[in-house]
């Protein structure tokens, strides 16, 4: 499935929500979406992975450099992700204990101390 | 025993197709269902590694994947960079993965590097026996 990407706001928070397979070859416009959301001010960003079906290196990669961004210039970034295969990829690669992440977009954004939820 | 081998041209394009195939592969082989997610994972990590090693070094050269069944299903991925290419190949420690420092390309590669060893019990980095280049060697068990 090819990858998706729409963006909607809750409160403070854009939500990006992400499907279809985020690979080698889509990861670059996973990238790009998210430098252009930061880029136009988006500085408290959710990611909601809920229709992701296939997530591999190159993924977690752009995942983690907009981790840094976001972090290097105050602003805030969480997943949200509660199917057990991607919840296996985080904690194999330890990279859950590098990103929050929720259940739901609406405890993502309730665990935000920095911004208000909706 | 039946083998299946495919070979792509290093563009990240056919990775998937490279996925397809491998899990298809090792259904008709008699992997397990609940294996399977592991099965594309690794595949595509190996895949997307070589096609990263061939980008670096400006080789027009086509990965190989090799898929056979017998007593079990062992996919060699096989690229045919220079071997100290492969030197490095470590899982980062948690503290390291959002470390300013760390290069984006450094970063995958350690993470690509923690899903193979995480999700691949039986896994081998190997020099090629022939020429340049270094062979992944992943082997899971069939249920028949």
């Amino acid at each position: 499935m090819e990858l998706s990407l729409a963006t909607h706001t809750v409160g403070e928070h854009t939500v990006l929500s992400v499907g279809g397979e985020v690979d080698v070859y889509t990861a670059p416009r996973l990238r790009e979406r998210l430098l252009e959301l930061i880029d136009g001010g988006a500085h408290r960003i959710v990611v909601d992975l809920g229709r992701v079906d296939f997530l591999d290196s190159t993924g977690l990669g752009v995942l983690v450099g907009a981790l840094k961004r976001l972090r290097s210039i105050g602003g805030t970034f969480a997943l949200v992700c509660d199917k057990e295969p991607l919840l296996k990829i985080f904690r194999i690669t330890a990279l859950d204990q590098v990103f929050p992440l929720h259940a739901t977009v609406d405890a993502a954004v309730d665990a935000d101390p920095t911004g208000a939820g909706a | 025993m039946a083998t299946v081998r495919l070979s792509f041209s290093p563009a990240p394009v056919h990775v998937r197709t490279a996925r397809l195939v491998g899990v298809a592969v090792a259904r008709r082989a008699g992997v397990r269902e609940d294996l399977l997610d592991e099965v594309r994972l690794a595949i595509g990590e190996a895949c997307t590694r070589a096609v990263a090693l061939h980008r670096q070094y400006g080789l027009p050269d086509p990965v190989l994947v090799e898929m056979s069944d017998g007593a079990a299903y062992a996919v060699r991925v096989v690229d045919r960079a220079p071997i100290e290419a492969s030197i490095g190949l470590t899982a980062l420690p948690p503290d390291e993965l959002a470390n300013e420092s760390l290069t984006d390309e450094a970063l995958t590669t350690g993470v690509g590097f923690a899903l193979l060893a995480g999700f691949v019990e039986d896994l081998q980095v190997r020099p090629v026996d022939e020429g340049i280049g270094t062979e992944v060697r992943m082997v899971w068990p069939v249920g028949r």
